[in-house]
C-alpha cells in the first residue's frame, strides 16, 4: 500500500479522500491555491504545497506544478478526485511518466471514454444497447427514412455539439424538413460544423448510472445504480440509490452490460456507467465517467463499501477483495448537493463568509463537507459546498431522515440551496418515486410547491419579534441595524449568560 | 423594557421584564410566557407557552435577519427611549437608482454603457462568480448615467456598480 498520497483537488472531495488516507494509515498531501490557504482541506492534511493563484489553470489544473509537489512531497500516488485533472489523460500519462501511480484508469482508457465516436463504436462492439438513431450526419431524405423507421418523435442533434445548441425535437413528420435545416443551420454557426445526426427521442427520460470497480487482473464487479434524474440545467441536484424504477432483473442486465464496457475498454479503477431509460425501463448507453462521482457516497451507504479504500487498494496492484456475489444492497441512501446559490433569487452564486453553522447529525446522516464557520466561501470555484446524505432501511425511512436533518442544517452569512431539498423531499411525485429529468423543472415552476414551508407562519412572526427583543436585551451591543438599544445589559449577569449557555450545550 | 420592532415591514409592540429567571412578555398587549437562553452567538432556544424554537440570527452591515424554523424574517429593533430615529430604507423607483453588487463577483461584461436607455429589467452588467455568470438588471426605466466599473474589476457584495436615472 502506498505510504504517501498527493490529493490534486479541493473542497469536499479532498477532505474526503484525505479521511480515507488516514484511516489506511497513508500520509496525505493536500494542495492549495492563494485562495484557499484556510480551506478545510490544507488543516486536515498531514502535508500541504502552496501551487498558485486562483485560477484553475495556474494552480489546480496546472500539471507541472502538482507533479512538482509530488517530487518535494515524495508522494507515490495522485488522487485526482472529480472535476479538475480527473478526466485528463494527458495528466494521467504525465503521472506515469513520472513515476507516481494515477488513481484512476489507465490514459487509453480515458481517451476512448473521452472520444464520444471512439466509445461508441467500441460499446457497439461489445453489445452496449444505444438510443436508437443514426451514428454519424446525414443528409435530409437519409434522415427521414431513419426517422420513419425508428418512429416518432425524434431529436436532431449536432453532431460537433453540447449544451443544447443544434438540437431540435421534432414530433410530427411534417416538421422535420424545417427543423432539420433549421439544427444544421445552428449547428453551423455555434460549432461551424452543420453535420446533424437523429435519435429517437426518449419520453420522460431517467437518469440512471451503474458504478463498477475493476482491478488490474481482470476482475470486475458493479456496485448497484444510483438515480440521477433530479437535475436543473442538467447538472444533478440529488441522488440516490437504489433507483425507484429499477428491478433486481433490470439491475442484473444494467450491471452485466457495464462490466462488458467497462471491459472492452481496459477499465481499471472505480468508474460509472451512464444510462439514459424510459419508464417502460427500456435503458441505453449514454457515457462512462472515468473518476469517483460526487454521488459515490450513496453506493457506499448501500453497499456497505469504502469506494476510496477500494480505489487506494486497485491502484497499489490488489485485487479486488470480494465477488459479484458478496455484493448485496441494503436499505436506502439519498444524497443532497448543498450548493452557495441562492434559491429566492435565480439561483444566483453566494460566496462570501460563514457566519454561522449548525450541521446535523444523528442516525442514518452522513456529511461530507469542505466548509467551517468563518470559512469565506471564494468565488472561484463551483458552488458545491457540502452533501448531505440520509440512509435508511427503506426509501421512506432515508427521506425522513434527510428532512429532519435539513432542517438541523443552517448556514449563516451566505444562501444556500436548502430549502431547495426540503421541497424536493416533500414533492409527492418524488415520495412516490415518480421521477424523470425535467421533474426538478416542472416542481419549481408549480407556485403550489412553493408554500410548503409556510405552515403556521403566523406563529413564526410571533417567534421571531419575541426573540428580536431578547437579542437586544441579551447581547445589546450587537441588536439590530440601528444599534438603538442601550442601557440594558445589566438585566441578566453576564456569568449567568454563560453559565445557562453552557448547560444547554451539554445537553 | 419596551420595544418597537418591525418584522418584514410590519410593526409590533413587544415589552420584555425580567422576574427571576423567567421573561414577563406580551406582544401588542397579550401576554406570553417565554423563557429564553442563548446558546451561543446568535442561537438562541426559546420556549414559548411550551413551544421549543432554536432562533438564528443573521447580521450583515445594513440589516438583521432571523431564522425561525425555515423561515426568514428581515428584522428591526427600536427602543423608544432612544433619541435615535430609524434610518429610512425605503427606496422608491423616483430620481436616481444605483445599482448594487448582489455579491462579490468579478465583471465580465458591461451590457449598457453609460448614455445607454434602459428599461426596468433589462441587463446592465455581467457578473461572474463560482464559474456563474449572471446578468445584473436594471432596477428603473431610465438612462445609465453611471458606470463605475471596467470589464475585469473584481467587486464585493454592497459595491455601487452603476447609476441609472
Amino acid at each position: 500500500m502506498f505510504k504517501k498520497v498527493l490529493i490534486a483537488n479541493r473542497g469536499e472531495i479532498a477532505v474526503r479522500v484525505i479521511r480515507a488516507c488516514r484511516e489506511m494509515g497513508i500520509r496525505s498531501v493536500a494542495v492549495y491555491s492563494d485562495v484557499d490557504r484556510a480551506s478545510l482541506h490544507v488543516r486536515k492534511a498531514d502535508e500541504a504545497y502552496h501551487i498558485g493563484p486562483a485560477t484553475a489553470s495556474e494552480s489546480y489544473l496546472n500539471i507541472g506544478k502538482i507533479l512538482g509537489v509530488a517530487k518535494v512531497s515524495g508522494a507515490e500516488a495522485i488522487h485526482p478526485g472529480y472535476g479538475f485533472l480527473s478526466e485528463n489523460a494527458l495528466f494521467a500519462q504525465a503521472c506515469a511518466d513520472a513515476g507516481v501511480k494515477f488513481i484512476g484508469p489507465p490514459p487509453s482508457a480515458m481517451q476512448m471514454m473521452g472520444s464520444k465516436t471512439r466509445a461508441r463504436q467500441r460499446m457497439e462492439a461489445a453489445g452496449v444497447p444505444f438510443v436508437p438513431g443514426s451514428l454519424r450526419g446525414l443528409e435530409f431524405e437519409q434522415t427521414r427514412e431513419v426517422a420513419e423507421k425508428i418512429g416518432y418523435p425524434v431529436m436532431l442533434k449536432a453532431a460537433a455539439g453540447g449544451g443544447g445548441k443544434g438540437m431540435r425535437l421534432v414530433r410530427d413528420p411534417k416538421d422535420l424538413k424545417s427543423a432539420f435545416e433549421a439544427a444544421r443551420s445552428e449547428a453551423q454557426r455555434s460549432f461551424g460544423d452543420s453535420e446533424v445526426y437523429i435519435e429517437k427521442y426518449i419520453e420522460n427520460p431517467r437518469h440512471i448510472e451503474v458504478q463498477v470497480l475493476a482491478d488490474e487482473h481482470g476482475n470486475c464487479v458493479y456496485m448497484g445504480e444510483r438515480e440521477c434524474s433530479v437535475q436543473r440545467r442538467h447538472q444533478k441536484v440529488l441522488e440516490e440509490s437504489p433507483s425507484p424504477i429499477v428491478t433486481p432483473e433490470m439491475r442484473a442486465k444494467m450491471g452485466a452490460i457495464a462490466v462488458q464496457a467497462a471491459k472492452a475498454c481496459g477499465y481499471t479503477n472505480a468508474g460509472t456507467i451512464e444510462f439514459i431509460a424510459d419508464q417502460q425501463r427500456n435503458f441505453y448507453f449514454l457515457e462512462m465517467n472515468t473518476r469517483l462521482q460526487v454521488e459515490h457516497p450513496v453506493t457506499e451507504l448501500v453497499t456497505g463499501h469504502d469506494l476510496v479504500h477500494l480505489q487506494f487498494r486497485i491502484a497499489s496492484g490488489e485485487r479486488l477483495p470480494f465477488t459479484q456475489d458478496d455484493i448485496r444492497l441494503r436499505g436506502h441512501a439519498i444524497e443532497c448537493r448543498i450548493y452557495a446559490e441562492d434559491p429566492d433569487n435565480n439561483y444566483f452564486p453566494s460566496p462570501g463568509k460563514i457566519t454561522l453553522l449548525l450541521a446535523p447529525s444523528g442516525p442514518g446522516i452522513r456529511r461530507d463537507s469542505g466548509m467551517y464557520e468563518g470559512w469565506n466561501v471564494p468565488i472561484d470555484y463551483d458552488p458545491l459546498l457540502a452533501k448531505l446524505i440520509g440512509y435508511g432501511a427503506t426509501r421512506e425511512e432515508a427521506i425522513s431522515r434527510l428532512q429532519r436533518a435539513l432542517y438541523e442544517y443552517f448556514v449563516g452569512g451566505i444562501k444556500t440551496n436548502i430549502s431547495l431539498f426540503r421541497r424536493i423531499l416533500a414533492h409527492p411525485d418524488f415520495r412516490a418515486g415518480k421521477l424523470d429529468t425535467g421533474f426538478l423543472d416542472r416542481m419549481l415552476a408549480d407556485p403550489q410547491t412553493n408554500n410548503v414551508e409556510d405552515e403556521r407562519h403566523d406563529d413564526k412572526v410571533r417567534v421571531a419579534a419575541i426573540a428580536a427583543g431578547l437579542f437586544a436585551v441579551l447581547e445589546p451591543t450587537v441588536a439590530s441595524g440601528n444599534g438603538a438599544v442601550t442601557g440594558v445589559a445589566k438585566e441578566q449577569s453576564k456569568w449567568k449568560q454563560a453559565g445557562r449557555a453552557e448547560a444547554l450545550r451539554s445537553l | 423594557m419596551t420595544y418597537e420592532i418591525t418584522i418584514d415591514g410590519k410593526n409590533y409592540k413587544l415589552d420584555l421584564s425580567r422576574i427571576d429567571e423567567r421573561w414577563e412578555c406580551s406582544l401588542d398587549g397579550e401576554p406570553v410566557q417565554v423563557d429564553a437562553v442563548l446558546a451561543r452567538p446568535n442561537v438562541m432556544s426559546v420556549i414559548i407557552a411550551g413551544e421549543a424554537y432554536e432562533v438564528k440570527r443573521e447580521r450583515t452591515a445594513t440589516d438583521t435577519h432571523l431564522w425561525v424554523k425555515s423561515a426568514r424574517f428581515a428584522v428591526d429593533v427600536r427602543d423608544p427611549r432612544s433619541l435615535r430615529s430609524r434610518r429610512s430604507k425605503a427606496g422608491g423607483v423616483e430620481g436616481p437608482q444605483k445599482l448594487l453588487a448582489p455579491m462579490p463577483g468579478k465583471i465580465v461584461r458591461i451590457v449598457a454603457p453609460v448614455g445607454k436607455e434602459v428599461n426596468a429589467g433589462e441587463g446592465v452588467l455581467v457578473i461572474e462568480a463560482m464559474k456563474m455568470q449572471n446578468e445584473l438588471k436594471s432596477p428603473k426605466q431610465g438612462v445609465v448615467k453611471q458606470v463605475l466599473v471596467t470589464e475585469g474589476t473584481s467587486v464585493t457584495s454592497g459595491d455601487v456598480l452603476a447609476i441609472v436615472e
